[in-house]
């Protein structure tokens, strides 16, 4: 009995959080309109205050419509939310362990890089062929993101600078090998790869409507989801994903528990990466068909944003990975139809973990009693 | 505890000797680049120091002897050891590998020395500023991982508010804006204990987008309001007429002055005044701190608005000091730069300063290479000072030793 009220209360709490996620969302909206109405210059200067305020009222719709609006909108949000997904994951699993992951950026170029290799070096069968490519991306991905592991294991340099170092190069490397012989598609001379062949390509998820070339999401997010139910799974049942927990929760316990630190450590860096690669190989085989300079884009640093506003959790981050990528589906749209730059999405997004951060701010605001909602600590300074 | 400070006698030492075994590594590795790849092109290069006179080093010879030398250090290094000479030892080889290095890009040919020092300076001022925001945030116990955002907000309010008023408002434009980002930062995370590496990073979104929106939305329609007058160098009296030095550092705009200024005053700040030991002491340990009556918050508080402060001021640079407009995202990851200064100088602005230096020389350098014909694809280049940073940071600095309570909300009541 006692044990069923425990799961009452526990859900409770759960909805509680939920209003509260509501809310911040909400508040973000509302700073959002403010910025978007102080920042119409003219309008404001010729008095036409309505005129500003209806703007905000295209923009948001524009939004909607963009994000869910049609099935064209559902598919681009699917697309958008495909890499965010994987790369929310990667963030969040490096989290567990107590480890910050900036890299998922550097580790998205590496994988996607891997991935494009085969895509385009081989000509199908395309069961055969796709899996591969995105299992090349995985390890490309991973290997670049045991380095930074490594680097932390064996001499304590902190992941934090160490990623954002390999980053840096990553960037580069991929424009030099773009401009090679190898990558580079013929007669171009800008970096830009060869094309994935047909058959490497990841199936459109609505390839079975004829015709709708627009629809551009792709099998990518199956491969995401299947990411998250493994990251459940080895969060909740696995020993190793238990180690993750209890070392990202306290260290010198786990220590001296006998964990084995260093190889949980690479360990974490290398799931990181590895999932970081997916989602890179996601972006080229099934997004682009090849590889741009920045086909990696700012989902790196986007994904840092997801795993704090899911709370590494495996739903929590996918949800947040699907709300910012219907935010980028919308924000696209939203461009197009008013004059409201796509940047505002950003802000919103910064806004919305800020507010989900600081419950205490979201409840002073909105004068709501919901139970305590911690967000945790994901960073315990710089020491090792 | 004494139990704990017993056991890591012997540990640091391991890691001591590990250390000079890497340093010894280095120096032949160092060598056998230089002896098998920088002795590879005959021919002088030529160094202009000033107009009239220009330094020729014969490339080949200059490379082989150095090849020989580092060896030898290596070696010494590894069997004997230069005890607490190994930094001073490092320092000298590997600005002689750089100038080697130099020599072999120019052979054939002949660029500004002067120049090229020139420059480092200049670009390392806003790594420099935004280093010390994060050294005196992190010193009272607040990670400031926004550097990167308080710098882009500095920039834009300088350039906007510069191009309405001129660019001394521009300045003061550009630390209000600091001021009031850390302000964010300070309210969440002293206020509300919010973990301040999502406040930071949440700032750095909220500054990137809020910037770029404005940029698009407001500066794009309107360009009258993105064009400043930046500030011209300013070669200070006597002290300018030195040959070379004159031209590096006393022929600059008022950003150079201000942020050896900076490094100046906030040493002396950090390690002289009661605020600095008091900062210092709640880096460190507040709750001893406050258990002897330091107002822990308040002084929280002060510190990060400061180094706000100092952000806005390092991001006011780039319209300011530099291109005389706002661009989005202008800053371009410099913050984390400067973020991976503060840990590679050890949270001393002196050492913060230094770092600064490495990443303006080797952004200085790379701008010169890409005018001379190498051989070695510019992409290469571009990350040379990142892999550099690496190669610090692991090799050398490893587990450098953080202020302890960085990071920890202060709650009186533990």
């Amino acid at each position: 009995m006692k044990k069923f009220f425990n799961k009452i209360g526990e859900r409770l709490n759960r909805i509680s959080s939920m209003k509260l996620t509501l809310l911040a969302v909400l508040s973000a909206l509302v700073v959002g309109a403010f910025i978007i109405i102080i920042s119409d210059v003219d309008k404001l200067k010729s008095g036409d205050i309505a005129g500003a305020f209806s703007t905000v009222g295209s923009a948001y719709w524009a939004l909607v419509v963009g994000s869910f609006g049609s099935l064209r909108a559902i598919s681009n949000t699917i697309n958008s939310s495909t890499p965010l997904i994987l790369c929310g994951i990667s963030v969040a699993i490096a989290f567990k362990a107590g480890l910050f992951n900036i890299g998922a950026t550097g580790q998205m170029l590496a994988g996607g890089m891997a991935s494009l290799w085969v895509g385009f070096s081989m000509h199908g069968p395309g069961i055969i062929q796709v899996p591969l490519a995105v299992l090349a991306g995985a390890i490309g991905g991973a290997a670049f993101g045991a380095i930074p592991g490594f680097l932390k294991a064996r001499t304590g340099a902190h992941e934090v600078i160490t990623t954002i170092m390999l980053n840096n190069m990553m960037a580069f490397f991929v424009l030099w090998l773009l401009k090679t012989n190898l990558f580079q598609r013929e007669e171009r001379t800008d970096p830009i790869s060869k094309l994935v062949s047909a058959e490497g390509k990841l199936p459109r998820l609505f390839g079975f409507l004829d015709g709708r070339s627009d629809l551009i999401a792709h099998a990518g997010f199956f491969v995401a989801l299947g990411v998250v139910a493994a990251y459940w799974w080895f969060l909740k049942k696995s020993t190793t994903g238990f180690e993750f927990r209890a070392y990202g929760l306290n260290s010198d316990a786990a220590t001296y528990a006998g964990m084995h630190v260093k190889r949980l450590t690479v360990l974490a860096m290398v799931f990181a990466g590895g999932i970081a690669g997916m989602a890179g190989a996601a972006e080229v085989l099934g997004t682009y068909g090849y590889a741009s300079a920045n086909f990696a884009g700012n989902i790196g640093f986007d994904a840092i944003a997801i795993a704090l506003l899911g709370q590494s959790s495996p739903l929590g981050t996918m949800f947040a990975a699907i709300l910012f990528g219907a935010l980028q589906a919308g924000g696209r749209q939203m461009q197009a139809n008013s004059d409201v730059p796509i940047d505002l999405i950003v802000v919103l997004r910064a806004l919305i973990v800020m507010f989900i951060a600081a419950p205490l701010l979201v409840k002073t605001i909105w004068r709501t009693k919901s139970a305590t909602v911690s967000a945790g600590q994901t960073f315990r300074g710089w020491g090792s | 505890m004494s139990i704990a400070v017993d056991t890591t006698a012997p540990l640091l030492s391991l890691e001591q000797k590990k250390r000079a075994r890497n340093v010894g590594f280095s120096l032949v590795f160092l060598g056998l680049v230089s002896a098998f790849l920088l002795a590879g092109r005959p021919g002088n290069a030529g160094f202009k120091l000033v107009d009239s006179y220009t330094v020729f080093l014969p490339a080949q010879p200059f490379a082989r002897a150095l090849a020989v030398a580092l060896v030898a250090l290596g070696a010494i290094q590894l069997f004997r050891g230069f005890g607490k000479w190994t930094n001073v030892v490092l320092a000298i080889a590997t600005g002689t590998f750089v100038i080697a290095f130099l020599t072999w890009a120019a052979s054939g040919g002949s660029f500004s020395l002067t120049g090229m020092l020139q420059d480092t300076v200049t670009r390392s001022v806003p790594i420099t500023l935004g280093a010390i925001a994060g050294i005196l945030c992190e010193r009272s116990g607040v990670i400031n991982i926004a550097i990167e955002g308080q710098l882009l907000g500095g920039a834009f309010a300088g350039a906007v508010l510069g191009s309405l008023y001129g660019p001394w408002v521009g300045i003061v434009g550009a630390m209000a804006m600091g001021v009031g980002l850390s302000a964010i930062l300070a309210v969440f995370a002293i206020r509300f204990r919010v973990d301040q590496v999502i406040v930071g990073f949440a700032i750095n979104f909220f500054s990137l987008g809020l910037t770029s929106f404005l940029a698009q939305r407001v500066l794009t329609p309107h360009p009258e309001y993105n064009i400043v007058k930046p500030f011209t160098p300013y070669a200070v009296p006597l002290l300018s007429k030195i040959p070379v030095i004159g031209v590096v550092l006393f022929t600059q705009t008022l950003f150079v002055y201000v942020s050896i200024l900076a490094v100046v005053v906030s040493t002396w700040f950090l390690y002289r005044t009661r605020w600095g030991l008091r900062t210092r002491a709640i880096g460190e340990y507040p709750q001893a701190a406050g258990t002897l009556g330091v107002d822990v918050i308040k002084l929280r508080y002060r510190n990060v608005w400061i180094a706000g402060a100092v952000a806005g001021l390092g991001g006011a640079w780039w319209p300011l000091g530099t291109v005389g407009r706002f661009d989005q995202n202008i800053t371009n990851g410099r913050g984390f730069i400067a973020l991976a200064a503060v840990i590679f100088g050890r949270w001393h602005p002196v050492g913060a300063l230094t770092a600064a230096l490495v990443f303006g020389l080797s952004e200085a350098i790379q701008l010169k290479m890409s005018n001379l014909d190498t051989g070695i694809p510019s992409e290469f280049l571009l990350m040379a000072p990142y892999i550099v940073t690496l190669i610090v940071v692991a090799g050398f600095v490893g587990r450098s030793r953080a202020p302890k309570a960085a990071g920890q909300a202060y709650d009186a009541s533990k």
